[in-house]
């Protein structure tokens, strides 16, 4: 007599990083272009290909435009985004031919602190002459917001990160979405106060205000993101263990 | 016009104390060879310039070549801080080092004026940053249309250094894959040294291939695996886990000197 099989295991619920890096990707269902960075962002636009949106061309700073990784690289010049790309440009080309003109239709950006415009501080923590703690500064990121149509931030969602005064402001982002672990915040149209409009499942409003090192303005009636599909889960998982 | 030498004869020629040097290769192709026989022969108060200064000018920051920095990204990518980086600009070890930072698209149009013999890049950028008040840019109104633009100075390159696959016996080289602005600092440097993975009979042209005539460069000398722990698209892989190895190994002052006198003073490769 045979045992009976073993009852399937439900998959572990998603995390709140493994949802963050969901709801960046499917932000880039319509897009025709995204310019990214190492790290969430990267495994994001990677999923979102591969996911929904198979033409997306994936544009890196190291000079790569359309990119078609198979694994999510550890820098933004590996040797497989170089193999696998349309073009390969020259650093210079790169901001003055691609990203100056807007030929990028979406930014993905992160930052040490962000305040409540979304402008971003990547360059020190405390005074600049003396800083306790010095940042690696600048990269790309003042001309990527300036020339990309729409720039996204993403970053986790915490006091340290998002503060009431930055210590430097190194990139003018105006973001139209920040999305954090806890949530997504979005612009007010009027005064451009960054507000909090959506809920990650878990996440509270006191939360998400205790999170922030501002008095956050909270939408009326805040959206829950929608829970990431045992597909999109599935997808993100194997992508990382690849 | 170029001439065929040995890595530490070209090193010793072309790069002096007191120096500007640019050592470039944007995540690929980095000089690490050439940066080594720098430190390795003692060259002290440069003034290193390079987009992402990585792990090799924290290595020289860290050994003490260097008194000044220009730059525009100076994290370990992908894993994090530099950490000799770090020291050197919050508590002044090995020594004080002075610091002009920039955008990577203002980096790349100091550059790229260089290389056109200009005296200053226009662009857009820097305007509404904290950034206008610490480095240096100025805001201009363009001539033609009243436009507010922004003026960069072009780089005073003394010596660039850079890595390629390939040379031929007169001294051309080819490099392909991510060419960051190789190109750029060789035309915009007064000298220039060019490291490569090998010496062959004929270059054979290559997708994407950007091609230096020997005459523009100064020397060109054989460095097989100079670009370690970077990588040398097609020849040399990136080495992922010493990039993760240097962040645990750079925290400690007394681990980082001891790690430099064996592998690097000693004479043997990066990694």
């Amino acid at each position: 007599m045979s045992s009976p099989p073993p009852p399937r295991e439900a998959p572990t619920p998603a995390s709140s990083a493994e949802i963050q890096t969901v709801v960046a990707a499917r932000l880039l269902r319509e897009a025709r272009s995204v310019f990214i960075g190492v790290g969430r962002p990267s495994t994001a636009a990677i999923l979102a290909r591969e996911l929904y949106n198979p033409d997306l061309v994936l544009v890196y700073e190291s000079g790569t435009i359309g990119a078609r990784p198979r694994r999510i690289p550890l820098s933004i010049g590996d040797g497989e985004l170089a193999e696998t790309a349309d073009a390969v440009v020259s650093v210079p080309e790169m901001f003055n031919y691609w990203i100056g003109p807007g030929r990028i239709d979406v930014a993905f950006l992160g930052a040490a602190q962000v305040d409540r415009l979304g402008n971003l501080n990547s360059t020190v923590i405390g005074d600049y002459d003396h800083p306790r703690t010095r940042l690696p500064g600048a990269g790309g990121a003042p001309e990527i917001a300036l020339g990309c149509p729409e720039v996204i931030v993403v970053a986790p969602h915490d006091t340290r990160t998002f503060v009431a005064e930055l210590d430097f402001l190194t990139t003018v982002a105006a973001p139209s979405a920040v999305i954090t672990d806890l949530g997504v915040l979005e612009p007010d149209p009027e005064s451009k106060e960054l507000t909090l409009t959506r809920l990650h499942p878990g996440a509270t409003v006191d939360a998400v205000r205790g999170a922030t090192g501002w008095d956050l303005a909270v939408a009326d009636a805040p959206t829950t993101t929608e829970e990431p599909s045992a597909e999109e889960l599935g997808a993100l998982r194997e992508l990382i263990a690849r | 016009m170029t001439s065929l030498t040995t890595l530490a004869d070209g090193v010793a020629d072309l790069v002096h104390d007191g120096d500007t040097v640019a050592l470039e290769g944007f995540t690929h192709l980095i000089p690490f060879a050439a940066g080594h026989e720098i430190i390795r022969q003692g060259r002290t108060d440069l003034t290193l310039v390079r987009m992402t200064p990585d792990l090799l000018y924290d290595q020289m920051i860290g050994m003490g070549c260097a008194s000044g920095l220009v730059f525009s990204y100076g994290g370990n990518p992908g894993v994090g801080s530099l950490h000799r980086f770090r020291d050197a600009i919050e508590n002044g070890w090995p020594r004080p080092l002075e610091v002009e930072e920039h955008s990577h698209a203002g980096m790349a149009n100091r550059y790229a004026a260089s290389a056109a013999g200009l005296p200053m890049a226009i662009m857009r950028g820097y305007l509404g940053t904290d950034l206008v008040a610490h480095t240096r840019v100025e805001q201009i109104d363009c001539p033609f249309t009243g436009e507010k633009l922004v003026a960069v100075p072009a780089l005073d390159l003394d010596v660039a250094i850079v890595h390629a696959q390939e040379a031929d016996r007169h001294g051309n080289v080819q490099l392909w894959g991510i060419p960051g602005v190789q190109k750029e600092a060789v035309l915009g440097a007064r000298r220039s040294l060019v490291t490569v993975e090998r010496i062959v009979e004929a270059l054979e042209p290559r997708p994407g291939g950007v091609v230096i005539p020997g005459w523009a460069i100064d020397a060109v000398a054989e460095a097989p695996g100079g670009s370690l722990p970077s990588y040398s698209l097609g020849i040399t892989g990136r080495d992922n886990d010493f990039y993760r190895f240097w962040d645990r190994l750079s925290r400690d002052r007394d681990g980082f000197r001891a790690w430099m006198e064996e592998h690097v003073l000693a004479g043997v490769g990066a990694s």
